[in-house]
């Protein structure tokens, strides 16, 4: 009996389709907690030629949910652990291992070599830059992401749909968005979205029922509530990336999840002497704040501004909402200037609770 | 009108509920960020899109009494 005899006797599949499948390639970008199961399903179900792109290497705490992995391959790369499970899985088929990381450079290229291309990435830098190449390449992106209990699954780049960009334009501002797999994450979440990403392969393969294209599918798995949500295509956003595509392969991603910006309130540090107060807003950014001894750097200028900065004492560093301020703190750190704190409250916060604290001073006299 | 705004994701941990109702009596959605945004005070932080009766829009929209929803993104994988 034929490996793939449940697929060829559905009579939607049948030899035609499970040829299609063979006769395909997917690149899978990350093998973690979604390209586990999405590679497993995959290979499994005879896709010709399985691509696998990640630099990592096998942490114990991935074990918690990503299946293709096991003691016997901690400290591994990724790429080619996987490779050696999958080639025992299916050994008909050609899985090919890239263990290195994904840049503007080599992406355009490798998307090329295949027909469609699956998101598990974990962290947005690359995610746009798996977009913009999929749409550069024109090669459909079966996208999946996850947050705690929560996931996303969405077909882009298909069929002229929208892409990634269409529904969140540009990557949040660093710090904003925790990025990378320090928060928790239940096990069986991944397992579950990055399933749903292979049937989404597979539909598009096989041309078979509705993709997700246009749509992102919300999945809780507390409550268990889905929700469809319609997306458009906005082919202004689409042509602003196909415009630059010339350069495309000269950006650079900056990936810092290992830096965590401390953050403070200013309540807990408004009375303490020894600290310096830092406004990284640009100068005629208002309101500007009063009764309070204020060295002002903008955030695009503090790089060459490092002599204003009092290395006896500690930095709180503010800005008008509190984002600037956390890339002021993650650009300090990187520069290795220690004793920097975000401050969380936005300029028009931080006068208002001046005013009061010097209010109650006045009061106690 | 009577609105019920869904919430997901971070949103959800800024709002400390997934689902809330109120009564509201401004015409666009950009109004109703506004209350939202002065409710909870740390919502401007964070980066997410607006859904309206199950459907992506921009914030000059006008309000129709079908659910909203804020969506963020997610990065994990």
């Amino acid at each position: 009996m034929s490996r793939y005899n449940r697929h060829i006797i559905l009579s939607e599949i049948g030899q035609a389709g499970q040829d299609k499948i063979s006769n395909s390639k997917v690149l899978v970008i990350g093998a973690g907690g979604l390209g586990c199961p999405v590679l497993q399903y995959l290979t499994a179900a005879g896709v010709g030629t399985v691509g696998i792109v990640d630099f990592d290497v096998v942490d114990i705490s991935n074990l918690q949910r990503q299946v293709l992995y096991g003691t016997s391959t901690l400290g591994k790369n990724k790429a080619e652990a996987a490779k050696k499970r999958l080639e025992d899985l299916n050994d008909e088929i050609s899985i090919i291992a890239y263990a290195e990381k994904l840049t503007h450079k080599n992406a355009v290229n490798l998307f090329q070599q295949y027909d469609i291309i699956v998101d598990g990435t974990d962290n947005f830098e690359t995610r746009y830059l798996v977009n913009d190449a999929s749409i550069i390449t024109n090669k459909p992106l079966v996208f999946g992401a996850i947050y705690k209990f929560e996931g996303q699954v969405s077909v882009f780049n298909y069929k002229n749909g929208p892409s990634y960009r269409c529904l969140f334009p540009n990557p949040p501002e660093k710090g904003s968005v925790a990025n990378c797999s320090k928060i928790g994450v239940l096990g069986v979440l991944p397992g579950i979205i990055g399933a749903m990403q292979a049937n989404e392969v597979l539909k598009i393969i096989l041309e078979l029922g509705n993709t997700l294209s246009g749509k992102l599918l919300c999945y809780n798995a507390l409550t268990l509530q889905n929700s469809t949500l319609k997306i458009h295509r906005s082919d202004e956003t689409i042509q602003s990336v196909l415009k630059d595509k010339e350069n495309f392969h000269k950006k650079e991603i900056d990936i810092n999840c290992e830096i965590e910006v401390t953050t403070v309130s200013i309540e807990a540090i408004i009375s303490k002497n020894n600290i310096q107060f830092i406004d990284v807003r640009e100068a005629h950014e208002q309101p500007k704040i009063e009764g309070l001894e204020v060295t002002n750097v903008p955030l695009s200028k503090l790089e060459n501004n490092l002599d204003k900065l009092d290395s006896a004492k500690k930095k709180a560093i503010f800005c008008q909402s509190g984002i600037r301020s956390k890339r002021a703190v993650e650009l300090l750190q990187k520069l290795d200037i220690q004793n920097c704190y975000s401050v969380n409250e936005g300029a028009s916060e931080i006068k208002i609770i001046i005013k009061e604290h010097h209010k109650m001073l006045s009061n106690e006299r | 009108m009577h609105i019920t705004i869904k919430y997901f994701g971070q949103i959800a941990e800024v709002t400390q509920t997934e689902e809330e109702s109120l009564e509201f009596s401004g015409s666009l959605v950009s109004e109703l960020l506004e209350t939202l945004h002065s409710k909870y005070n740390t919502l401007k932080n964070k980066d997410f899109q607006v859904v309206q009766n199950q459907e992506l829009i921009s914030i000059e929209t006008k309000l129709t009494g079908d659910d909203i929803a804020l969506l963020p993104p997610f990065a994990g994988g």
